[in-house]
């Protein structure tokens, strides 16, 4: 292989960055697994020395979410009912190995269609840190993964944060991930919802977000605008659901399932995140 | 290449060279090894290697191949059939024509990977005049003699030493990596190694046989059985390997241990342009289950039966002849097992129809059953083993066993039969394993035959070290002897005679007295319409699945799997145990996840297997019903824990939906399908 660093600090990997020809790499578990198999031969930037880039931290307007934050760290912190979606995500990537090295931030970077990470930060509205020796830029997240494997990462730049706005009101969040097996599984689907409500008990924010159905998980706009009003403790929000709201999607058919499964999966997903985040606001 | 630039493990079919050299036939082959340091090998570029190639017309399917314009893959086997298998018993077709109820289906399986832990490894070195290969198999002596005829050498110069094997399953019974390394080490008079990655393994080396089956069967207004008739076509990839084996085995056993008063079987191993499908845990019979048992469900269904009832009542009893006439006089525990399992049977259809009248209709539970049959040892011919116990000057007993423990535990198990034999603890025993300079043949860990043949062999062994011990002390069969050190006393009646080890001649391996057994269980060849005694003996089983299903999203968990297996005598129940259990993980990914597409799924990101989350609780029924030809009564399970698997879930699945799945792997996407198309015609 060639050059391996592991820098202590963002300014001193930002440094190192801007020298050009290096492999980012936080918790590898992308990295290692590529099927082709061949050996290592690339110049690694190793992240994980980074302790400033991990953790989660309320700064009272938003909770900023370090990226090398592992699944594992995220599944066992205290956190608000926004977060629920992402816990569960971080519960049921990998097995238990991955889940203590996986970062948050490289299940961004790696920008895969089927990246469990991105629906639940969807719904979050989450947006990125982005750093490099010239300052800091945020993006939205939709703004960020453009396309299957393609962010808007620029070759001297770190993902260093991911930065969530705070629910005010009362709200609820749920993660549903379909594979054909239990554990350790690329998804076939995954599904992502949160809904907050006013006094009245009616939905006053929807957020619903569909990931493998498309070349970036997408949100369901159309969705959250028949969901808005509705109120919580009314008939099943499943029985919202039309072909119309899932427009969007543009699943393929590969080893994992077909197209025409991909998306009444989808539906069903939907429905039943719907359903549990429901019955917990009612 | 010193030798032939060919190799094959059956006679008559040694057709795959060890590197193509014009022509390519599956994507994958060797053309060349590149040698070299560590480094340098580590840095090599293969896409860098100077070759040219020209695209041909690939065949990838059995229709591709068995089209009538298709290219013809190999001179002498016309319309790409390799081999074709046929039993014949009786016409079935007037007994379908007067049958008071039918049942007839299509059924399709997948290439299934072994995916042993440990990927192909080995190393060769030139010792002597001779070449040494130490690697991962199970079948050191095959792995000789072609190695040999590869190098050009006589065989008692290539020496295989088996390396502790992470699995084989039936993989590791054709060559992989043992040419490249020989020849290598052979030709630059270096020590060589070599290691497939996951990937490599996956690519390049056999698996399970896909198989597209048509079978139709009868039953009088009674329920008994009374005709089937069987079409299996299985795609056998670019060599014969061990075509046909299963293109033999399926004919014979896809009857299930059941008696029909009239069967036709036939079956074609087929030629394409894919990694060469070879021996996995069952030699097809894991898909011919498949067809035969979701029939006899709809069967049972039509004469208004309980499933289990209905196999019991036609259950291969002694007396009665198989679909090759055989019939069997002993240990034949069908019924034992079946009757085993009605406890599991009724409490599982109980859970089933409380759950379902209880909830939703989201998920229906339901519980399905199969049963199993398998020949141990090969089919109709001679596949003997030949074990040696021996004592050193010091008195150390030795068990020199060539049988090669794949994990499956014969180590443990032939050890046993030793002890047991000569009347010492296990651990007074000493083992010498799978070294063809070292231990005599004791064929391959194949066919479910160690325990049986092999385990046969041992007892003869310590039988005849025992009368060579009883001989030299000049006592009668009676007499009993001691072990104690240096000195072995026998006592015969009131005399008692010591023999001194350390005064006798000593030989090669410093052994003092020695007794070698062989046994080769008795068969006959099979005539013209597959009538004969295909196998000695026959292992039966059968198996309980309970599921639960996801009717909306077509998802499948398995919830509990009862096994109940007639193994004639448990020499290690624990173990049998672990046999059945994995033979099961094994099933259930056939059933519900393992499908191999080439160039596609050749690592375990894409291709799935079960995990601990996958596999339920299994319980495991012991049903010794003693082989009177086995050691102490005992015959093998290795592949029948893994046959009913699969058609026990794909029943439970139709007892849960009404829908019969055809295709295997029932994924998702497949099971969905099935229920809407079924609620369609509805």
């Amino acid at each position: 292989m060639g050059a391996y660093l592991r820098p202590a600090s963002i300014d001193e990997a930002l440094d190192r960055l801007s020298t050009g020809g290096w492999k980012v790499v936080a918790g590898c578990t992308d990295y290692y697994c590529r099927p082709d198999a061949q050996p290592l031969a690339d110049h690694v930037l190793d992240l994980t020395g980074l302790s400033e880039a991990r953790g989660i931290v309320d700064d009272g307007k938003l909770f900023r979410l370090g990226a090398l934050t592992t699944w594992a760290e995220l599944a066992a912190a205290h956190l608000p009912p926004q977060f629920d979606a992402l816990r569960d995500a971080a519960r049921h990537i990998g097995g238990i190995q991955i889940q203590n090295t996986g970062s948050i931030g490289g299940n961004l970077c790696n920008a895969s269609p089927a990246a469990d990470g991105v629906p639940p930060l969807l719904i979050m509205d989450a947006a990125v840190e982005l750093r490099s020796l010239f300052g800091a830029r945020v993006l939205p997240l939709t703004e960020f993964i453009l396309d299957s494997r393609q962010t808007a990462l620029r070759p001297e730049e770190l993902l260093t944060a991911i930065l969530l706005p705070k629910r005010r009101g009362r709200h609820a969040s749920r993660f549903r991930k379909l594979g054909a097996r239990s554990y350790q599984v690329i998804s076939i689907v995954m599904v992502a919802a949160l809904l907050e409500t006013d006094d009245t008990g009616r939905i006053a924010e929807a957020a619903v977000a569909v990931g493998s159905c498309s070349s970036v998980a997408l949100r369901l706009s159309a969705l959250e605008h028949a969901l808005i009003g509705r109120d919580v403790a009314g008939r099943p929000l499943s029985t919202l659901l039309d072909a119309k709201h899932f427009a969007q999607l543009k699943p393929v058919s590969d080893v994992r399932g077909t197209a025409e499964y991909r998306r009444d999966a989808a539906r069903l997903l939907v429905g039943r995140a719907l359903e549990e985040v429901q019955e917990r606001l009612q | 290449m010193p030798g032939a630039n060919a190799f094959g493990v059956l006679p008559g079919f040694r057709d795959q060279p060890v590197f193509a050299e014009t022509r390519v036939r599956f994507r994958g082959e060797a053309i060349a090894a590149v040698i070299g340091d560590a480094a340098t090998i580590e840095r090599f570029d293969s896409n860098h290697f100077p070759v040219t190639w020209l695209e041909l017309p690939a065949l990838l399917s059995i229709d591709d191949a068995l089209a009538e314009d298709a290219p013809q893959l190999f001179d002498g086997r016309p319309g790409n059939v390799l081999v074709r298998g046929y039993v014949r018993r009786g016409d079935p077709d007037v007994a379908l024509a007067g049958a008071a109820h039918t049942a007839e289906g299509d059924f399709e399986t997948a290439f299934v990977e072994h995916a042993y832990i440990e990927p192909e490894a080995g190393f060769a070195r030139r010792v002597g005049d001779g070449v040494e290969v130490h690697v991962t198999t199970q079948t050191p002596y095959m792995d000789r003699d072609e190695v040999a005829a590869v190098l050009g050498l006589a065989k008692e110069r290539v020496r295989i030493v088996p390396t502790a094997c992470g699995g084989g399953f039936g993989g590791k019974l054709d060559m992989s990596l043992q040419p490249f390394v020989a020849l290598a080490a052979w030709l630059l008079d270096r020590p060589v190694r070599c290691l497939y990655s996951r990937v490599e393994s996956m690519a390049t080396t056999t698996k399970r046989h896909p198989a597209r089956i048509r079978a139709r069967v009868g039953a009088d207004a009674d329920g008994r059985l009374s005709a089937m008739t069987f079409d299996g076509d299985f795609n056998t990839g670019a060599y014969a390997s061990w075509g046909p084996t299963v293109a033999n085995r399926v004919p014979v056993h896809c009857s299930g241990p059941y008696f029909w008063p009239s069967i036709e079987a036939r079956s074609r191993a087929v030629l394409t342009n894919i990694v060469p499908a070879g021996a996995f845990r069952g030699f097809g019979t894991p898909q011919a289950a498949i067809a035969t048992e979701a029939l006899l469900d709809e069967l049972a269904d039509k004469l208004g039966q309980d499933r289990l009832a209905f196999r019991l009542k036609n259950a291969l009893r002694p007396g009665q002849p198989t679909a090759t006439g055989q019939v069997l006089e002993a240990s034949a525990g069908m019924a034992a097992c079946l009757e085993a399992l009605r406890g599991a049977w009724h409490a599982g259809r109980t859970a089933a129809l409380s759950h379902n009248a209880a909830t939703d209709g989201r998920t229906r539970r339901g519980v399905g059953i199969a049963s199993m049959w398998y020949g141990c040892g090969n089919t109709s011919i001679s596949n003997p083993s030949t074990m040696r116990v021996a004592l050193k000057a010091d008195g150390t007993l030795v068990l020199y066993q060539g049988a090669v423990d794949i994990g499956q535990g014969s180590n443990t198990v032939l050890a046993q039969i030793c002890a047991e034999t000569l009347g010492v603890p296990l651990d007074r025993l000493t083992l010498v394993t799978g070294d063809t300079a070292r231990t005599p043949d004791a064929g391959k860990t194949s066919a479910s035959r160690q325990t049986f043949v092999s385990g046969r062999a041992t007892q003869r062994a310590a039988e005849a070290l025992r009368a060579a011990i009883l001989r030299r002390a000049n006592a009668g069969d009676a007499a009993a002897i001691v072990f104690d050190g240096a000195q072995v006393r026998v006592r015969d009646g009131e005399v008692v005679r010591q023999i001194d080890l350390a005064t006798l001649p000593v030989n090669d391996e410093g052994d003092v007295l020695a007794g070698e057994g062989t046994f080769d269980p008795p068969t006959s060849p099979l005539d013209e319409n597959g009538q004969g005694i295909p196998y000695a003996t026959y292992a039966f089983g059968a198996q309980v699945a309970e599921v639960l299903v996801d009717v909306d999203l077509g998802t499948v968990k398995v919830l509990r799997v009862t096994a109940a297996h007639d193994v004639g005598q448990a020499i290690n129940p624990m173990l049998i145990e672990g046999q059945v259990e994995g033979g099961i993980a094994q099933g259930i990914g056939m059933a519900l996840m393992e499908e191999w597409v080439p160039g596609r799924t050749d690592n375990l990101h894409d291709y799935l297997i079960p995990t601990v989350g996958d596999v339920p609780a299994i319980e495991t029924i012991l049903i010794e019903d003693k082989e009177p030809l086995g050691p102490f009564g005992a015959k093998g399970v290795g592949e029948p824990a893994l046959i009913p698997t699969a058609a026990a879930i794909l029943n439970a699945i139709r007892d849960a939906t009404g829908v019969t799945i055809r295709r295997v792997p029932a994924t998702p996407d497949r099971v969905r399908a099935a229920i809407l198309a079924a609620r369609a015609e509805r």
